[in-house]
């Protein structure tokens, strides 16, 4: 006898409703492949594809507490509104993010990363220069490369001095599609 | 020190589901076993947060399924005594050293037991008893006291 899917996810929304869950994550589809979401009370906090949860859910704790739970509930909101991007409906996320843990200079960055338009791209030189760090923008390509919340914290917008895409940690074939997906290219 | 990590409750409750799903229902009968066992895992997220090793889980997690399904069935039959649990296969890990504190009532000897030879902390024991962390202590004190008198 095992637990049947329907008390599965009573148990799981009864956390999250209780307040219980310091992480809350699920898979999400997308045009770009599986999403692994994971959302806390604060916030978005995590996007990838990589959906393994061994590699993700060790991350998760540390970053938020050993509370994790897989729970559609918790990712609710970021899952409409990233179907609703995907759909082209969307240009600009609501979502709070959850930027627990990060290093002062990667919150600057992100925070002005968040400012880059839809549709339009800008460089590493020039994110590097607008948080004061204008010799930066190899650090800034390795906050691009570590980015907790692609898609929603636009990093695919960032692209080489030349024009030329450069480099993306969910693969250039994403970074294209998410670019062609806002008519940037 | 070294202890072992704990793991994401996610982990946890996949390892555990099943079998205090199956204890639960043999414990109390399939019409209650569902709500025994999400109260089973709330009670457990409640105080997960505050183990401090990741040792001893299952022995952890059955105590507090026994102790719902004991809650559970004082419920359905106010009248009734305690259903004992001695005989039964599914006995929780920790009665394993059931020989040595027999004698000691069933909430003492969990509380000594968790105590003594689980290391767990009085609040991780307050949440496996459903008790307060002041009762786990009563419990876990006057159990030892208890057998210590014996043993002289």
């Amino acid at each position: 006898m095992t637990v049947s899917p329907d008390l599965d996810r009573r148990f799981r929304d009864a956390a999250v409703t209780m307040g219980l869950v310091d992480m809350g994550f699920d898979i999400v589809d997308s045009p770009v492949g599986l999403l692994f979401v994971a959302a806390s009370d604060r916030g978005l906090a995590s996007i990838s594809y990589d959906t393994d949860p061994e590699q993700q859910l060790e991350r998760l704790a540390r970053i938020a507490g050993p509370c994790v739970l897989r729970s559609p509930r918790s990712v609710d909101q970021a899952r409409r509104e990233l179907d609703q991007y995907f759909e082209g409906k969307r240009r600009a996320f609501d979502l709070t993010l959850d930027l627990r843990a990060l290093p002062p200079f990667t919150v600057s960055v992100l925070q002005k990363l968040a400012e880059v338009p839809y549709g339009e791209t800008t460089t590493y030189g020039a994110l590097a220069s607008s948080v004061g760090r204008p010799h930066a923008a190899r650090a800034v390509g390795t906050v691009m490369n570590r980015n907790r919340i692609p898609i929603v914290l636009p990093c695919h917008r960032v692209v080489g001095a030349s024009g030329n895409l450069v480099g993306y940690a969910g693969g250039l074939d994403r970074k294209l599609a998410l670019l062609q997906l806002e008519g940037a290219l | 020190m070294a202890s072992v990590a704990i793991p994401p409750f996610e982990h946890f409750y996949e390892q555990h589901r099943a079998e205090v799903f199956r204890v639960l229902r043999r414990r109390v009968g399939a019409q209650r076993a569902e709500d025994a066992f999400q109260e089973t895992f709330l009670r457990a997220l409640q105080a997960y947060r505050r183990l401090e090793h990741g040792e001893h889980l299952r022995a952890w997690v059955l105590t507090i399924a026994g102790n719902v399904a004991v809650d559970t069935l004082r419920r359905v039959r106010p009248q009734s005594e305690l259903v004992e649990t001695g005989a039964e296969d599914d006995r929780p890990a920790y009665e394993e050293l059931a020989p040595l504190t027999a004698g000691l009532s069933p909430k003492e000897r969990a509380a000594v037991v968790l105590r003594y030879g689980y290391d767990l902390s009085y609040d991780q024991i307050a949440a496996a008893l459903g008790s307060s962390e002041q009762a786990a202590r009563q419990a876990a004190s006057t159990g030892v006291r208890r057998l210590r008198r014996r043993s002289t």
